[in-house]
C-alpha cells in the first residue's frame, strides 16, 4: 500500500489559497497528466471543488515528492503554500479518501454534492489513463464505503447543507421568502439544489443566466423559471432578491459598479448574493457595500457550523464504519500482496517439477502413458502438500497484517527475489531495509 | 393617586429597563416574556393612572410631567402594536429605555412645570399635544428600529450567526418596523405643528419664526420630510437612514430642550 495524498480543504486553507490551486474541469485531464509524468507516480488523480484541492497518488517508494508537484504545477512558493497543506500516507490517506467521499470531511457533514464531484475526477482521471489498479481499487472501495455511511447512517439525511444554510440566511435578511425572486448564475449543481431548497420556501420566481444560453434554458423550465442570456446578466440581475452565483469565471463578475447599479435600481432594497463559485464571483468591494449581502463559501461554513452539533452522533457512527472499511480495505491489499508470493512460488516449484521429470524421462528413457500420468500424479501431489503449508501461512499473515514478515521468509527460503517485481519484492526490501536500520541501532 | 399608579408603572417599566440591556448581550427568550408582561402591566398602571388624572380633573394640559408621561405611554402603545403585528420585542431595546426616562421624569413630582400662555382655545391645545406626542412616539420607534437595523445589518456583514444579539428579526422586518412609523408618524407631527400654529396664532396674534422654538420645531419637521422623502424616493435604509433618523431624534429633542429658551413656548414652575 504506497498511496500518498496531499491537499488543502476548507479547514486548512483560506479561500485566498484555495482559489489559486482551483483547476477547472477543462484543465483537470492535463494536470492527470502532468501528475503521472511526475518523478515516482506510478498512478495519480486530483479532486478539485471549491473546498478541496487533493492529489491522491499510488507511488512507486512510498514518498514521491508532492509538494514539488504543487510548487511547480501551480508556481507557488513553499513559504505561500506549505503551512496550508495536508499530507497523509497509507493506511491514513485511505482512510481520507473514505470519509471524503462519505462527505465526513465536508464543509457540511453529509451533504451529497462531494460524492459526485469525487466520481467526476475519478472518470476523468480513468479517462486519461492515470487511474488504473491500485487507485481504482481504492476509489472503488471508496464509492462503496460511502454508499454504506449513507444507508447505515442518518449522516446525509438532516436537512442541514449548503441549500438549507442559503435558505436560513435568506429568512434572516428578508422575513419571509415568499414573492422573493431567486437568480441564478452559471447552471450548477448546487445553485440547481439551493435554488430548488429556495423556491420550496416559496420564492416566487427564478432566472437563470448561464454562458451556454441551452443549459440556462434547460435549467429554467426546471423550475418554470425564465432563461436570460449571459450578456443581458447586469440589466436583469436587480429583478432578483437573491443571486446565487456559480461560474467558472477566473475573476469577480460582480464588481462594486455593478453592486451600485443593482441597489440604485432597487431603490436600495437588499440583495442577498449566495457565492458558491471558486475563485469567487462577487468582489469583496461589493460585499461590502450597504444592501448587498454576500456570502461565499467559507462563510457558508461559518453559518453550518452552528448545525455541527445536530450531525455529530450520526458523524460518530460514520467514522466508527469508515474505521472499519479502513481495516478491511487494508486487510484485501495484505492478501493481495501476498498473491505474487503465491504465484512465484507456484512457478518456482513448478520449474523445479518440469525439470526433474525431464530429468527422470532422461535416464529412464520413453514411458508408457500410464506411466507418465503416475508421475505426473506423484509429483504433483509432493508438490502441493509442500505448498499447502507456505500458502495458507501466507495468507493468513495477509489478513493479520503480517504479510511483510512472512512474504519476507518465504521468498529467501524459496530464493524468489529475482523473479517478482510486484508489490512483494517491494515489501521485501522495505523490510530488509528496516531490518539493517534496526541491526545498525 | 394618580402619581402612585405612575410609581408602580415605572417599576414595571424598570423591568423592561433591564431587559433592554440585558438583550444587548445575550437572548433569553424568558427575559423577553418577562419583560413583555411587565411592560402590559405597566401599561395598564399607566392608562388608571392618566384616566385618574383627567377624571380627578387635575389634569393640566400645559404640565410638562403629564405631557412626558403621555408620550412614554404613546410610546408603548406603538410597542405594543408592532409586537402585535411582528411578534418581536427587539424595539424594546431603544423604546424601554426612553418610556423609562420620561415616566420617570414624570414620577418624581417635583414642582409641576407649566408652559406659559394657552388658556384659550383648550381643544386645539389638547388635540395639538396628542398630535405631537403620537407624532413624537413615531419618531421614538422609527429612530430605535433604525438603529436596530444597523446593528443586524452589521450583524449579518460580519458573518456571524451565532453573534450575541440574535435575537433581533429579519432586516426587513425592522425596516418595515421603522418605515411604517415614519410614515403613521408624520401626518400627526404635520398636524400636531399646525394645530400648534392655530394656538399660538390664537394666543399672540402671530407666529414669531425667529422663537427658537418655532424656529426648531420647523427644523425637525423638515428632517422628519427628508427622511420619508429619501426613503419614499430613494429607499435610504440603513447606514444613511439612521443618520437621518438620529438627526430627526436630536433635533426633537433639541425641540424639546427649546422649551426652556422660548418666549412663547416655556417650562414655567407654577
Amino acid at each position: 500500500m504506497r498511496y500518498q495524498l496531499i491537499g488543502v480543504n476548507h479547514k486548512s486553507a483560506p479561500l485566498e489559497v484555495r482559489e489559486r490551486l482551483a483547476i477547472s474541469e477543462k484543465n483537470l485531464p492535463d494536470c492527470c497528466r502532468d501528475l503521472t509524468a511526475h518523478p515516482g507516480i506510478e498512478e495519480g488523480m486530483i479532486i478539485s471543488t471549491c473546498n478541496r484541492v487533493e492529489v491522491i497518488t499510488h507511488t512507486s517508494n512510498g514518498c514521491a515528492d508532492l509538494r514539488g508537484f504543487l510548487h511547480d504545477h501551480f508556481h507557488l512558493t513553499a513559504a505561500e503554500l506549505d503551512s496550508h497543506l495536508y499530507e497523509f500516507r497509507e493506511k491514513e490517506a485511505v482512510r481520507h479518501i473514505f470519509r471524503v467521499a462519505s462527505s465526513l470531511d465536508s464543509m457540511v457533514v453529509g451533504e451529497a454534492q462531494i460524492l459526485g464531484q469525487v466520481k467526476e475526477a475519478y472518470a476523468t482521471a480513468r479517462a486519461v489513463g492515470s487511474v488504473r489498479g491500485q487507485l481504482d481499487q481504492l476509489f472503488t472501495r471508496a464509492f462503496a464505503v460511502a454508499k454504506r455511511v449513507r444507508t447505515e447512517t442518518a449522516v446525509g439525511s438532516s436537512s442541514v447543507s449548503i441549500a438549507s444554510v442559503a435558505v436560513e440566511l435568506a429568512k434572516k435578511i428578508f422575513g419571509t421568502l415568499q414573492g422573493k425572486n431567486v437568480f441564478i448564475v452559471g447552471a450548477g449543481k448546487m445553485s440547481e439544489l439551493a435554488a430548488r431548497h429556495l423556491m420550496a420556501h416559496g420564492c416566487a420566481s427564478i432566472f437563470v443566466a448561464n454562458r451556454t444560453y441551452e443549459r440556462a434554458i434547460g435549467l429554467a423550465q426546471k423550475f418554470n423559471g425564465q432563461a436570460i442570456k449571459f450578456e443581458d446578466l447586469y440589466n436583469a440581475c436587480d429583478k432578483a432578491d437573491i443571486v446565487i452565483t456559480s461560474t467558472g469565471a477566473p475573476h469577480a463578475i460582480f464588481r462594486k459598479e455593478h453592486g451600485e447599479q443593482f441597489l440604485s435600481r432597487r431603490k436600495n432594497k437588499p440583495m442577498f448574493f449566495i457565492d458558491i463559485a471558486v475563485p469567487r464571483d462577487v468582489s469583496p468591494e461589493m460585499a461590502k457595500l450597504d444592501g448587498i449581502f454576500a456570502y461565499d463559501i467559507d462563510d457558508l461554513q461559518q453559518a453550518v457550523s452552528s448545525h455541527a452539533a445536530d450531525r455529530r452522533h450520526e458523524a460518530e457512527l460514520a467514522e466508527a464504519i469508515i474505521t472499519s472499511e479502513v481495516e478491511r480495505f487494508e486487510a484485501r491489499l495484505h492478501t493481495l500482496d501476498v498473491v505474487p508470493t503465491i504465484v512465484s512460488l507456484q512457478d518456482h516449484l513448478e520449474t523445479i517439477r518440469q525439470a526433474e521429470i525431464d530429468r527422470v524421462r532422461g535416464r529412464m528413457g520413453a514411458l508408457t502413458p500410464e506411466q507418465e500420468m503416475a508421475m505426473e500424479a506423484l509429483t504433483r501431489g509432493i508438490i502441493n502438500k509442500v505448498m499447502h503449508t507456505p500458502i495458507t501461512t501466507l495468507k493468513t499473515a495477509a489478513r493479520e497484517s503480517e504479510a511483510t514478515t512472512v512474504i519476507d521468509v518465504v521468498r529467501r527460503l524459496f530464493n524468489l527475489h529475482d523473479k517478482e517485481k510486484g508489490p512483494a519484492s517491494q515489501a521485501n526490501r522495505e523490510s530488509t531495509g528496516k531490518k539493517e536500520v534496526e541491526t545498525r541501532h | 393617586m394618580s402619581l402612585l399608579w405612575l410609581r408602580f408603572a415605572l417599576a414595571c417599566y424598570f423591568i423592561g429597563l433591564t431587559y433592554a440591556f440585558f438583550a444587548l448581550t445575550r437572548t433569553s427568550d424568558l427575559f423577553s416574556r418577562i419583560a413583555l408582561h411587565a411592560a402590559s402591566l405597566g401599561m395598564v398602571f399607566h392608562f388608571v393612572s392618566l384616566v385618574e388624572l383627567f377624571l380627578a380633573g387635575h389634569v393640566v394640559w400645559a404640565s410638562v410631567h403629564n405631557g412626558e408621561s403621555l408620550l412614554a405611554f404613546f410610546s408603548m402603545t406603538f410597542f405594543m402594536i408592532i409586537y402585535s403585528i411582528y411578534q418581536t420585542t427587539s424595539p424594546g431595546v431603544v423604546v424601554f429605555p426612553i418610556v423609562f426616562f420620561l415616566t420617570f421624569v414624570a414620577a418624581i413630582d417635583e414642582q409641576p412645570v407649566l408652559l406659559t400662555g394657552f388658556v384659550q382655545h383648550k381643544g386645539w391645545l389638547i388635540a395639538h399635544i396628542i398630535l405631537i406626542f403620537t407624532g413624537y412616539a413615531a419618531l421614538v420607534l422609527s429612530f430605535g428600529a433604525s438603529l436596530l437595523y444597523l446593528l443586524q445589518e452589521r450583524r449579518l456583514k460580519a458573518k456571524k450567526p451565532s453573534s450575541l444579539i440574535s435575537f433581533l428579526p429579519a432586516l426587513e422586518v425592522i425596516d418595515q418596523i421603522g418605515y411604517r412609523s415614519l410614515l403613521l408618524g408624520f401626518p400627526f407631527m404635520t398636524l400636531g405643528l399646525i394645530t400648534g400654529s392655530v394656538v399660538a396664532m390664537s394666543t399672540y396674534g402671530h407666529i414669531d419664526f425667529a422663537d427658537p422654538k418655532i424656529l426648531l420645531s420647523i427644523l425637525m419637521w423638515l428632517v422628519y420630510m427628508i427622511m420619508v422623502f429619501t426613503r419614499w424616493n430613494s429607499g435610504w435604509r440603513g447606514r444613511r437612514a439612521a443618520v437621518l433618523a438620529t438627526c430627526a431624534f436630536v433635533a426633537a429633542v433639541v425641540a424639546w430642550a427649546a422649551n426652556y429658551f422660548s418666549t412663547i413656548h416655556r417650562f414655567v414652575a407654577s
